[in-house]
């Protein structure tokens, strides 16, 4: 097959769907591969580059249409780009069918098969084919670089000869990719950092790249990023003002506030309002990464970098992926090598567009005249869903006072219970009518050793139960004393039972002992 | 027995015994508490020897010499695996050794009753008073032995009370004998040296608990006859009814249920030698069996909250049926050999051993601590937790971790350590089951449902070192082997561990 890349033809895009080494790579696959003159240049690939990597560079975008049986672009094909697509080729791109909805369908019309590469299903089988995690990546990390630019201070915290220097503070919100990005460039620049997500679960990915999480205390059930694929949901209006409310809080000490909020198939919400933005120190720097889709921060502009009244910088550029040509050609190329390997299963330069596939069903909006847009919900679940987690309630001061006086209360009366029915029992014992002295003498010491024991015994280590169990054992031999007293006796019969007892008890004296040393002795510290 | 010095030496002997059992709070202060019991047990055996009214010292002697040196034998010999067999062994002694003194007493009775008869007298006829007895002339009972002086001063009254206590005596000696034994059986398994072998499962007679209680019932009619003036023969009766509730009972108790068995049995044989202690009329012996048989029924007590089983459920037997539908395992095992666990170790902090049964079975405590020497020289952190129930005694992993040098602050009790758990690299299964079993928790249904049990799934990483697939002594599923995070190491113990410490150096 011959695959294409024409010269991206949208204002200001500097990107291109092949590099010289995303075309080797097709080669191995058994493809030919065809670049428009010039589609490189931007990015930072000359043809010369291709040609050296056996691309056949052709002059225009017309020839290049002409013999290409895939295109593989960038940006979604303009109404040009759809007048050149003839059936039976196949079109490889960022498509965004929910928002051209005709443009799908003229091209279903006309027989062209379109894998859209916003489409691909997040399931872990397809994470080497996600062209938007990958953008999203060097955005966030653009984002962080462009505020970098425009704030008149250092990142990191230092102690000068020339004065202390204290460290921005940068917060991100939204931590999706490009979020997750952006916090890991900023606390590598050095950035105090926080994070905020309407998602819980990501706390934890988060304090992972070194921000702190700005939590919310609101008591409502989140939405499960799971349940979305990943992305996050629209949350209530009640979490919506809880979380406006810590910005304000937080609004006067940020330096930098890179927001990545978005939602799939809606605007940008709006979280960081005019009067954040009025609250803010000069200088200060918001990067708004929404801004394509309206910008979560209320005064962002388009494509465009303003300075408020009180020197508030907001920079709304969409093309912060495109401004780094070269790294994201890179990457998105191999997306869409990687994409390609998956169509072409055999190796063999023949490209199998298998619908039975999850990954390749998803991204395809039209195949055989039809529109195959939305695509059913994969059969793999993209994240496990996380097991609700109950958080341990923290008490008040009062409540555990309460709580401690309460257990207090129950023990003494339990303990007063259990004395009572004791006290009652040995009483019970004293009043039976002709009970001699000598035997409750003897009781008296009975109980009075009972009570002993149960003080003594629980406080014996756990570890010791054995060691503990074995000296019982010998101890309990003290039934050595009634033979001894006994043997004496003149009847025979009484001096043997006593003998064979004094023996067995006598087995038992030093066998318990001698074992429970043994044992004693190999408990050793470290 | 009136000597005021023997008592002197027994008021010093208790208290030896008390510190004794109270010592064993902390490891160090244990090795001077034995030594605090033995200097206590030589106190009260000399100060009984050669007090007034023993006869027959010297042989005496030659007996307790005698019984040194098997004691010596058995002690020395015995593998530290082998420790529930030799306890519940040597309580089945102490029960045997009550019947005998417990006959004796009785015996000795019928010798004064003898006497009193050839005197024409009446044995227990008290004076005008109503309380002191008459007693016999002088000449006569200076002739008797000191335990024969003791009954013949009695009055019918205290002659009577005499009778229940060493009846008791002889029943609990009787009950403890038979199920000591029957316990050693069971816990040596095929290792026994006794002449006959029992299956180690529970195992009950048909008629099951209803057997045990009438023997009880019988037994007590027997007392009633007994006290009636029936004769020995009602004593003789009852001592074999005795012997086989302790039989039955145990029989039907499995082989996981031992530490509460044998916490039981130890127990019990402090209750007899406290019984037989008030018909001799001896305080020392009411104190000691007193403290043995509190210190046992707490061990129980503490073994059955470790089971969340009642005392009740467990003495009569197997585990209840499951209260319903059983929450369905998913997944699979999934094996690892021991590269895959030698990797992840060198990789790990911080690692928890979790030792059961099993690994005493496998006699592979010497290589778990080997294994342990070498990670902890490698600067990581080792640590072991104990479940109240794992082995067959109370404690008894902690002494075959000890045996094998294992140092006990890096052993630590389940609620010392389960919260630690989630910050454990990983977590080493040896030989465990029920204890690390993740359904206690999780389903309600389960037979072992609100057990405490060690969270070892909280781990990074679970390896789970067992001999094969099937199920533990319950016979519960076990979820934790099913779990993402857990990784089975099949085959023995022993030979697992000697494959992975040629891969850890």
């Amino acid at each position: 097959m011959k695959i294409g890349a024409p010269a991206e033809i949208f204002e200001g895009e500097a990107r291109v769907a092949m590099t010289p080494d995303s075309a080797r790579q097709l080669q191995k696959l058994g493809h030919t591969c065809l670049v428009q003159s010039g589609a490189g240049l931007k990015a930072g690939f000359t043809d010369a580059a291709y040609e050296e990597a056996g691309v056949e560079v052709v002059k225009d975008a017309k020839a290049l249409y002409a013999q290409a049986e895939v295109v593989t672009k960038v940006r979604g094909p303009e109404a040009s780009e759809i007048k050149m697509l003839s059936e039976g080729q196949t079109l490889i791109s960022f498509f965004w069918p929910a928002q051209h909805e005709d443009d799908m369908k003229t091209l279903a019309d006309k027989g062209v098969r379109v894998v859209a590469m916003d489409m691909v299903p997040r399931i872990s089988r397809a994470q080497k084919m996600d062209a938007l995690s990958s953008m999203a990546n060097i955005g966030g990390y653009r984002a962080v670089i462009e505020a970098g630019n425009n704030f008149g201070r250092f990142f990191t915290g230092q102690v000068t000869a020339a004065g202390k220097v204290p460290p921005a503070k940068v917060l991100v919100v939204g931590a999706g990719v490009a979020g997750l990005a952006a916090i890991g460039t900023s606390t590598s620049l050095g950035a105090i950092t926080y994070a905020f997500d309407v998602r819980p679960e990501v706390a934890e990915q988060i304090e992972s790249m070194g921000a702190e999480f700005v939590f919310l205390e609101f008591e409502e059930d989140q939405t499960d990023g799971a349940a979305t694929g990943g992305y996050a949901a629209p949350s209530s209006p009640e979490f919506r003002e809880a979380q406006l409310a810590k910005f304000r809080e937080m609004a006067p000490d940020i330096d930098i506030v890179i927001t990545t909020a978005l939602i799939p198939g809606r605007d940008a919400p709006v979280l960081w309002t005019k009067d954040m933005v009025e609250m803010q120190k000069p200088g200060s720097v918001i990067v708004d990464l929404a801004a394509e889709r309206g910008g979560n921060c209320e005064l962002t502009v388009k494509d465009e970098k303003i300075v408020t009244d009180n020197g508030v910088t907001i920079i709304g550029y969409t093309d912060l992926v495109s401004r780094m040509a070269t790294q994201s050609s890179t990457l998105y190329a191999t997306n869409i090598r990687h994409m390609l390997a998956d169509l072409t299963p055999e190796k063999d330069g023949v490209i199998n567009h298998n619908m039975e596939d999850d990954v390749i069903r998803g991204a395809t909006v039209t195949f055989d005249k039809e529109v195959t847009f939305p695509p059913p919900p994969p059969k793999v679940a993209a994240i496990a869903a996380q097991p609700k987690k109950e958080a341990p309630k923290e008490l008040t001061p009062e409540e555990k006072r309460a709580k401690e006086a309460a257990e207090f209360k129950a023990q003494t009366k339990s303990q007063v219970t259990l004395l009572a029915i004791g006290a009652a029992l040995v009483l019970g014992v004293g009043l039976i009518p002709g009970m001699p002295a000598s035997f409750m003498q003897h009781f008296i010491v009975f109980v009075l050793s009972v009570f002993i024991g149960f003080q003594v015994i629980w406080n014996v280590a756990h570890s010791l139960h054995t060691p503990l169990m074995a000296v019982t054992n010998a101890i309990s031999s003290i039934i050595i004393l009634g033979a001894l007293i006994q043997i004496g006796s003149s009847s025979l019969l009484i001096t043997l039972l006593a003998a064979l007892g004094i023996f067995m008890a006598g087995v038992n004296i030093f066998g318990g002992f001698l074992v429970t040393r043994r044992m004693l002795a190999m408990f050793q510290k470290s | 027995m009136e000597n005021a010095f023997t008592i002197a030496a027994y008021v010093v002997a208790g208290i030896l015994f008390i510190l004794s059992l109270g010592g064993l709070s902390g490891q160090e202060s244990a090795k001077r508490a034995v030594w605090y019991g033995i200097v206590g047990m030589a106190i009260a055996v000399l100060a009984t020897l050669f007090g007034p009214g023993s006869g027959l010292w010297l042989a005496s002697l030659v007996l307790i010499a005698g019984g040194a040196a098997v004691g010596y034998q058995l002690a020395t010999r015995v593998e530290m695996t082998q420790m529930p067999e030799l306890v519940a062994i040597m309580h089945s002694l102490v029960g045997l050794a009550a019947v005998f003194v417990g006959f004796n007493a009785d015996l000795m009775i019928n010798y004064i009753g003898d006497i009193y008869a050839a005197e024409g007298l009446v044995m227990g006829a008290v004076k005008d008073d109503g309380i002191t007895a008459i007693g016999l002339p002088k000449e006569i009972y200076d002739s008797l032995s000191a335990f024969g002086q003791l009954i013949a001063k009695k009055s019918s009254v205290e002659i009577g009370i005499l009778r229940v206590e060493l009846v008791l005596g002889i029943w609990i000696g009787a009950v403890t004998f038979t199920g000591s034994v029957i316990a050693y059986a069971k816990l040596a398994g095929s290792s026994s040296k006794l002449p006959f072998q029992v299956d180690t499962a529970a195992k009950k007679l048909p008629g099951g608990h209803f057997l045990n209680a009438g023997a009880a019932i019988l037994s007590v009619i027997l007392l009633a006859m007994y006290l009636g003036g029936s004769g020995s023969w009602a004593l003789v009766l009852l001592t074999i009814a005795g012997l086989f509730i302790g039989y039955h009972l145990i029989m039907g108790i499995g082989g996981a249920d031992m530490p509460v068995v044998v916490s039981m049995l130890n127990s019990y044989s402090g209750w007899a030698a406290a019984a037989i202690g008030f018909s001799l009329g001896n305080d020392l012996l009411i104190v000691v069996g007193a403290l043995v048989g509190s210190s046992g029924a707490i061990l129980s007590y503490i073994m059955c909250k470790a089971m969340n089983r009642s005392f009740v459920s467990v003495i009569l037997g197997g585990f209840g049926g499951p209260a319903g539908e059983q929450q369905a395992v998913e997944g699979e095992q999934i094996a690892i050999d021991a590269d895959g666990v030698a990797q992840a170790l060198e990789d790990a902090d911080s690692v928890i051993i979790i030792p059961g049964y099993g690994m005493a079975v496998a006699q592979a405590q010497q290589n778990v601590a080997e294994l342990t020497r070498r990670l902890r020289a490698k600067g990581k952190e080792v640590r072991f937790a104990i479940h109240p129930v794992a082995g067959r005694l109370p404690g008894h992993m902690n002494v075959l971790l000890a045996e094998a040098k294992v140092p006990y602050d890096i052993v630590l009790e389940m609620d010392e350590i389960n919260d630690d758990f989630p910050d454990t690299d990983v977590a080493i299964v040896i030989g465990s089951n029920d204890i690390v079993n993740p359904a206690a928790q999780d389903d309600p249904n389960s037979p072992i449902a609100g057990m405490p049990v060690l969270e070892c799934w909280k781990a990074k990483q679970v390896f789970v070192s067992k001999r094969g697939q099937g199920t533990g002594y319950s016979g519960i599923e076990n979820p934790l082997f099913f779990k993402d995070n857990t990784r089975m190491f099949y085959g023995d113990a022993k030979a697992s561990l000697d494959a992975l410490l040629t891969k850890i150096s």
